[in-house]
């Protein structure tokens, strides 16, 4: 049960987005972000802009709109809380397709969702054309601190195999009959999520001895 | 007699609860040796391989490696004389390369450039992996992981390799020509095991080690063949598997 090849948010091309230094990529995803985020609420006409310029990306990027799409349900949570937004906000009320609604809670959820989706997708292009190590040299060559590229390189090396560790302990919980059903079962969740915890958090010790014993002092060597 | 290669005198250690795991352990490896360190679970071998490279420092006693003591002060050139290889490889590779992993330890020890490049080569060849240098570890099979893992270490070019577990979960192949590369290598070797056939086939000698003490320490043939003390000591011979049948296997290396 080996873990599947290639990094699942990485999608494998040569286009010129594919080709281009990572850390002007992270740069332009910066800047695109900001300005997204400063937009005021009701200029439209400048959303389409933004829109436009990441489909624009993503067509010379070649990776596949469904690949993207398909990827896009991180965003879910952030939906959920912007359709209930106009429900939940006071002031003027207006009716849509006769529900009364509040107006400045539409106009925020709107906001909220436009926001939202431009900057998953643009971040999810980034991690599509980019490979993890590349991101992080790329972090490296934008000055971020040693330590923090460090953390994330750990992070993307072990992303694997604790996920693989917990697709093997519902497999084992599966196999002695046990499914999660409903809100009942939950509390095996929370305990597997538990064990999980403390497996990687000894991993996490035995990576470090490990590290030690290969003369680390506390630095990442520069190679 | 020249100097050992590691030196164990009178090896005591207690964990900080207060459970004794070593009580006074004496063990010499000399230059070209290679010994299985055998023993049931809780006998004290992994907090015995811990002190060989200063990872915990000895209650009482002694470690030291080619005649230097393994203090405070001497870690970092203990730790490139002693290389030990973790059961788990993932625990080991935990870079975005191979290459870059390989390197990691040479690199400590301040290798640069084109020298840090060689070494990492040369390892790499070593255990047949040049091919996969810029992969990712998580990439490769168990097997080579593994054997990356040997390299990771043999790049600090190390006076004494240990292993812990080196066959575990390895399919036969995969054991197979890890026995071929230990065997190719020009290192003095422990090997921490509970793999009896691969003990007989690769070390001519075995040290026993049980709650914490030496109990046997000779030929791994006659260590196996010992049929009271494999019984006192929770050692068992795999179904089929017969020292007295195989017999003795040449020495090389």
């Amino acid at each position: 049960m080996g873990s599947p090849h290639g990094h699942k948010l990485h999608f494998h091309g040569h286009s010129p987005i594919h080709r281009a230094p990572a850390h002007l990529k992270i740069l332009a995803l910066l800047a695109f972000v900001l300005v997204v985020v400063a937009t005021p609420k009701h200029w439209f006409a400048a959303y389409a802009v933004h829109l436009a310029v990441v489909v624009a990306v993503v067509a010379i990027s070649r990776v596949p709109p469904t690949y993207l799409l398909k990827r896009m349900v991180v965003e879910v949570p952030f939906v959920v809380f912007a359709v209930l937004l106009p429900f939940v906000a006071h002031g003027p009320q207006t009716e849509v397709l006769g529900v009364s609604v509040s107006e400045s809670g539409l106009l925020s959820a709107w906001a909220l969702l436009a926001k939202g989706t431009l900057g998953v997708l643009a971040s999810l292009t980034l991690a599509a054309t980019t490979e993890p190590q590349q991101l992080l040299l790329g972090l490296e060559r934008l000055r971020l601190p040693n330590l923090l590229v460090q953390i994330m390189g750990f992070m993307v090396r072990y992303l694997d195999v604790v996920t693989t560790e917990m697709h093997r302990m519902r497999i084992a919980r599966e196999s002695r009959g046990f499914t999660a059903r409903n809100p009942r079962h939950w509390p095996v969740l929370a305990k597997s999520a538990g064990a999980l915890f403390i497996r990687s958090y000894e991993r996490g010790e035995r990576v470090h001895l490990a590290m030690l014993s290969r003369g680390y002092t506390g630095r990442m060597p520069r190679s | 007699m020249t100097t050992p290669v590691l030196d164990v005198r009178g090896l005591a250690f207690a964990y900080p609860d207060g459970h004794q795991a070593l009580y006074g352990v004496d063990l010499h490896v000399h230059r070209g040796e290679r010994v299985a360190l055998l023993g049931p679970n809780g006998a004290g071998k992994t907090t015995l391989v811990l002190h060989l490279n200063g990872i915990l420092t000895a209650g009482a006693g002694s470690v030291a490696v080619s005649g230097l003591p393994v203090t405070k002060e001497n870690v970092p050139e203990i730790r490139r004389r002693v290389g030990i290889v973790f059961q788990d490889p993932d625990d080991q590779l935990f870079m975005g390369t191979v290459r870059q992993d390989v390197g990691f330890g040479p690199a400590n020890l301040g290798l640069r450039g084109d020298e840090l490049e060689a070494r990492v080569q040369s390892a790499l060849e070593l255990v047949g992996m040049a091919e996969y240098a810029d992969r990712p570890p998580h990439h490769l099979s168990f097997g080579q992981r593994r054997r990356v893992a040997v390299a990771t270490v043999l790049a600090m070019e190390p006076e004494i390799l240990v292993l812990d577990e080196p066959s575990s979960n390895l399919d036969p192949a995969s054991r197979r020509e890890l026995a071929d590369i230990l065997r190719s290598l020009d290192v003095t070797v422990l090997m921490v095991t509970h793999d009896l056939p691969y003990a007989l086939e690769l070390c001519p000698r075995a040290v026993v080690l049980s709650d914490g003490q030496v109990v046997a320490d000779g030929a791994t043939y006659d260590v196996l063949t010992d049929d009271a003390l494999m019984r006192a000591h929770r050692l068992e011979l795999p179904f089929g598997f017969d020292p007295r049948t195989v017999g003795v296997p040449p020495v090389t290396g």
